[in-house]
């Protein structure tokens, strides 16, 4: 390879790797700091997430408890894989828990099978009308990832006030694991664990699709007459990383709400 | 990696997304799935039911069966019964009448042999008073000579 021909394909790496991102100070497209909107991901986001809740809606409109049509037992499928899911992982009641993790579960799921596109296909088609870049992967965004991560959280934090209590909060925090008298220990372990559920939910899914995402723009680099067997293999095994992550992040996040509803 | 004002962007899609879910989606679907699984419960308690009650008519209906059965052989043996009895019954009669009949039968020929008899007798009693007359040319006197008439009588 040439010296100029790795500059081409550093380049196309690297075009893979920006945002199409609005300045919010300026309201123009650029980057402006933290004020900044990846239009891209939002976006792919909110078009995937139309299709995933209307697809669901209309089959919520049209259900019966009869003989149910194909979309039906297509939402109902996922509806009950949800279901159990939760039965196994929670212990308690909530409204809130089923349909938190079926939205996790679909909505990660369709935007990890964004990652199943070619890599320039989307980008190529915007290039014609203008758009320098585009990542149609919106969860190779840490902003999406983090956002979902940082939401269930929240909802942890409430979960553990609204179930055990002001006093009941602080007794487990400061007296566990190690006892009353190592209190300071044990709430700055309790603390580093509950950091450490956002960062590392959000990580996992985000490592997984961006590493899988660069793999695909590598493969995109090599002669053609190789790729499409080597991108077959990645596909296939990608399909696997997609299930398996959003599979991961709804249970994971289950559990962490189970273990904020009871007390320990 | 960089963490802009999309993370708060898209915590409120996520927000706004799990809303609706729990809103519109999950409830009706799974109150469906629900009715659905109380409807097929419902049906296979009604099957087993069913099945049950059938095997209680079943039982009922041969039980009928044999008992109609018995009862009409009952009958029918009465009636055989009843029947010989009756044509027995009628052959005693009809014996007893026929026995009747021939007593009667004879009784009157009897009579009517008694009878011929008697006026046979009297008859004669008179040819040969008329011929003893006749012989004896005299009228004999019927109340003087009624005593050999009458051994005369007794005799034929």
């Amino acid at each position: 390879m040439s010296t100029a021909a790795v500059k081409q394909s550093g380049g196309f790496v690297q075009e893979h790797l920006y945002h199409l991102q609005l300045n919010l100070h300026t309201m123009k497209i650029g980057d402006g700091g933290f004020w900044t909107l990846n239009l891209d991901t939002i976006a792919v986001s909110l078009i995937i997430g139309f299709i995933f809740l209307g697809l669901f809606w209309y089959a919520a409109l049209h259900v019966t408890s009869g003989k149910p049509g194909k979309l039906q037992n297509l939402v109902e499928i996922m509806l009950s894989f949800v279901q159990d899911c939760v039965k196994e992982a929670f212990q308690g009641k909530s409204a809130l828990i089923g349909p938190l993790a079926l939205t996790i579960f679909i909505w990660a799921f369709l935007l990890n099978c964004m990652d199943l596109l070619p890599v320039d296909f989307i980008p190529s088609i915007l290039h014609l009308f203008g758009v320098e870049y585009f990542r149609s992967v919106p969860t190779d965004d840490p902003n999406l990832t983090f956002a979902m991560s940082l939401s269930v959280t929240l909802l942890i934090i409430i979960y553990n006030f609204t179930s055990k209590g002001l006093v009941g909060l602080s007794k487990e925090v400061l007296f566990q694991p190690f006892g009353k008298w190592f209190f300071p220990v044990n709430a700055a372990f309790r603390i580093i664990e509950e950091a450490v559920k956002p960062v590392s939910l959000s990580l996992r899914l985000f490592g997984n699709m961006f590493a899988g995402e660069v793999i695909f723009v590598l493969i995109a680099l090599i002669p053609w007459w190789s790729q499409w067997p080597l991108g077959f293999a990645w596909s296939v095994f990608h399909v696997l990383v997609i299930t398996i992550q959003a599979y991961i992040f709804m249970m994971l996040t289950i559990v962490y709400l189970s273990m904020a509803h009871q007390s320990h | 990696m960089e963490i802009n004002f999309t993370l708060i962007g898209e915590m409120i899609t996520f927000a706004l997304f799990v809303w609706f879910t729990m809103k519109f989606i999950w409830p009706p679907v799974t109150k469906a799935m629900a009715d659905r699984q109380k409807k097929i419960a419902d049906g296979l308690e009604a099957a087993e039911h069913g099945k049950n009650s059938l095997e209680v008519a079943k039982k009922k209906a041969s039980q009928m069966l044999t008992e109609t059965r018995k009862d009409s052989s009952q009958i029918i043996d009465e009636a055989n019964s009843r029947a010989v009895k009756i044509v027995d019954e009628a052959k005693a009669r009809a014996t007893q009448e026929g026995q009747q009949i021939i007593v009667n039968a004879q009784s009157e020929i009897d009579l009517q042999v008694e009878r011929t008899k008697e006026a046979l007798r009297k008859e004669v009693v008179d040819i040969a008073m008329m011929g003893a007359s006749k012989i004896l040319s005299k009228d004999v006197d019927k109340t003087t000579h009624k005593k050999l008439l009458d051994e005369l009588i007794s005799a034929i």
